[in-house]
């Protein structure tokens, strides 16, 4: 095919730079690319929208257009409109929300969600103002945010909080960490003789009495929240968070410890991982509501909760380990060489050169587990916890609405998939921003 | 060290005491027995260019040196530092010791600029600033001072070869490594890698280089080492292992590579 007449010949070397062919512009263009290229994809593409001809009104019909949002109950909904009856959520709404936490202190969690979700921008949007001091705020929510919802003594929050950024300076100091840990966990110690009142020392009676009685400091005071109380999207925002901020950590130091050249750390990691990962959640929820008591010393007790997300955590890190483990492998040997060439320990070449890479590469696996478990976090429901599924369950014994089965679990559908998308965006936009090859 | 006067290199260079010994080394893969007997000496500033078939264990010497492979048997002292399992010892040895390898290992993920300050921060706790004036000052002497904030992917081979070699002089070692530098290159891009290599050579660097640039030999190395089945099989300057070659090997090799 030779047109000489609109194209014009150049000399060697001469040849200037052109933009690209006409050719991705125009509804109709992109249409007739993307929609209908070829016979088969003219055939998909008709199919698919005959599909959505015929059940997206009544999709809308049901959910939108005929469905009653206000009513007393539901009869009132049904006499009203033949559609959802989201009358019934917008009542149970608070309960979806809190679970059965006393509605006096309702305050509390949304205070912590708050500070949930400046850290989360804190920690996710690069270029936010003040990212550095609020970095600190960060690393200090987990604790306020636990003080916040379970309520107790805010004197003990704050020299507990003290402690914690007297630590972090030190080290953001630059001490070698091994003097740092010796402060922390003198410290520790000593806030706990004077201030949190005495403890025994394990294997012998001896009794070390505290100093001073932080009770009378009652002015801080939150009143005590029972885990029990707990419930719906905050329980799932609780066990969520808390299983991916901690089983990504746990997840790189046993994928780091499985690949050690030290055989009791090497076999002890592939032990924790074969065997957590070799049994279902369901298992290890219930080991952890029944059985960890009779393990654990007698007259341990270990709130509930606590046990639930241990265990979502543990679970989540061997998954985690895996990952990571494939994303060490990734990472071309000659990194690590190229580190050892000049001079680099393990550590730091493991911190500066490896992990960047292998975490990168794995970053779509790594959201995969996240969102995993963030939607495993409903099995909870198997051993009393009253996570969205467990309300919407609870609800729906409830005479007054019985048989919006739909309503109450398209609402929770919403819910996650809203969060979960949003994970597999931020994974997408992570990808790209880190990309530095070149670009497509 | 008994070697207290110093000596003469081919090319009328003095030379100083040995920065590196290797004494009867010995190393194995497994059952494979990869280098045998082997015995090198190597004075500050001199240029030692290291040739042989591929499999010869060229390479596996050089990783040697920097204990990048465990060596089973004999000695090696670098700078008086004896290799041994003391990663003290390891790491001493790696602070003076720079490599540049064939697929430039350089770090993806940071820019040219953090690949060359990023061991001086951290290795030699320079501060930041230092470094990266360091940095520049070598990335200019490779030419490539206008890259700096660019990624490796971003850069040509040639120009991904010099920032490894410049990221190794921001260290300041003592010796160089070369292992096989110029042999993922486009033959284009291969003569401005030779040309710093060269330059580098000309300011008294001690430079072990394992390669085939023949013109390369010629023009800066003090002696020319032969290597085949893991043994040293002839060791001499570079105008006497290129005109008369003793071995029936080296012969054989040299025909081999000089004929294209």
């Amino acid at each position: 095919m030779s047109n000489s007449t609109t194209e014009q010949k150049y000399e060697p070397g001469k040849h200037p730079s052109m933009p690209p062919p006409f050719k991705t512009r125009g509804i109709m263009l992109w249409l007739r690319e993307n929609l209908f290229s070829s016979p088969t994809n003219i055939v998909l593409s008709l199919l698919a929208i005959y599909f959505l001809y015929k059940v997206l009104p009544g999709v809308l019909d049901w959910t939108l257009f005929d469905a009653a949002f206000v009513g007393e109950d539901r009869n009132a909904c049904k006499a009203k409109a033949g559609g959802a009856c989201w009358a019934f959520i917008g009542e149970r709404l608070r309960l979806f929300t809190y679970g059965f936490y006393p509605e006096a202190e309702r305050w509390r969690v949304n205070l912590a969600f708050l500070m949930l979700v400046l850290s989360c921008i804190v920690l996710l949007w690069e270029n936010c103002p003040l990212r550095k001091p609020l970095m600190g705020f960060v690393a200090l929510f987990p604790f306020a945010a636990a003080f916040l919802l379970v309520g107790g003594n805010g004197v003990k929050l704050l020299v507990a909080l003290a402690c914690i950024a007297v630590v972090l300076m030190l080290v953001y100091k630059g001490f070698s960490s091994l003097f740092v840990m010796i402060i922390a966990i003198t410290a520790a110690v000593l806030a706990k003789i004077i201030f949190f009142g005495g403890f025994q020392l394990p294997f012998s009676d001896l009794q070390i009495q505290g100093l001073v009685d932080l009770d009378q400091y009652d002015q801080l005071n939150l009143k005590k929240v029972s885990t029990d109380l707990f419930g719906g999207f905050m329980l799932t925002l609780i066990i969520g968070v808390t299983g991916i901020a901690f089983s990504l950590p746990i997840g790189i130091l046993l994928a780091l410890g499985r690949q050690s050249n030290l055989p009791i750390v090497k076999y002890a990691c592939v032990v924790f991982i074969e065997f957590i990962r070799g049994v279902p959640l369901i298992t290890l929820l219930f080991v952890a509501s029944t059985m960890l008591s009779y393990f654990l010393p007698p007259g341990t007790t270990f709130n509930l909760l606590i046990r639930v997300l241990i265990m979502v955590t543990l679970f989540a890190s061997a998954y985690m380990a895996e990952v990571v483990r494939g994303g060490l492998q990734a990472v071309h040997r000659g990194q690590s060489e190229a580190a050892d060439a000049l001079g680099l320990k393990y550590w730091p070449s493991m911190r500066l050169i490896v992990l960047p890479q292998a975490l990168k590469i794995s970053i779509p696996a790594i959201v995969n587990t996240f969102i995993g478990l963030y939607k495993d976090s409903t099995l909870v429901i198997v051993i009393g916890l009253l996570d969205p599924l467990g309300i919407g369950r609870a609800s729906l014994a409830d005479t007054k609405w019985n048989g919006l089965t739909n309503e109450v679990y398209l609402f929770v559908a919403i819910f996650f998939f809203i969060s979960c998308y949003a994970m597999a965006r931020y994974s997408l936009y992570l990808e790209n921003k880190l990309h530095t090859g070149h670009k497509r | 060290m008994n070697n207290t006067e110093n000596n003469i290199s081919a090319t009328g260079r003095a030379l100083g005491d040995s920065t590196i010994e290797i004494r009867e080394m010995h190393k194995w893969y497994g059952e494979f027995h990869v280098l045998r007997d082997i015995n090198l000496d190597v004075k500050s500033g001199e240029r030692i260019v290291v040739c042989g078939p591929s499999g010869s264990g060229k390479s596996t010497m050089i990783r040697c040196i920097n204990r990048l492979e465990e060596h089973q048997k004999g000695d090696i002292i670098v700078d008086g530092v004896e290799l041994t399992n003391d990663l003290k010892n390891i790491e001493a040895v790696r602070r003076e010791v720079g490599m540049v390898f064939q697929h430039f290992n350089l770090f993806p993920h940071l820019t040219v600029l953090e690949n060359c300050t990023l061991a001086p921060i951290w290795v030699r706790k320079q501060p930041k600033a230092e470094a990266e004036a360091t940095a520049m000052k070598y990335l200019e002497r490779v030419k490539i001072p206008d890259q700096a904030l660019k990624y490796p992917g971003q850069l040509s081979g040639g120009q991904q070869q010099r920032v490894a070699i410049a990221r190794s002089l921001c260290m300041s070692p003592k010796v160089m490594l070369f292992d096989e530098p110029t042999s993922a290159l486009d033959p284009e891009m291969i003569k401005e890698v030779l040309d710093v290599m060269i330059e580098l050579a000309e300011e008294g660097m001690t430079m072990i280089c394992v390669t085939h640039e023949m013109g390369f030999a010629k023009t800066v190395a003090d002696r020319v080492i032969f290597m085949d089945e893991g043994q040293i099989i002839e060791e001499n300057e570079p105008e006497q292992f290129f005109n008369n070659p003793q071995s029936e090997r080296t012969q054989l090799f040299l025909s081999q590579i000089l004929a294209h």
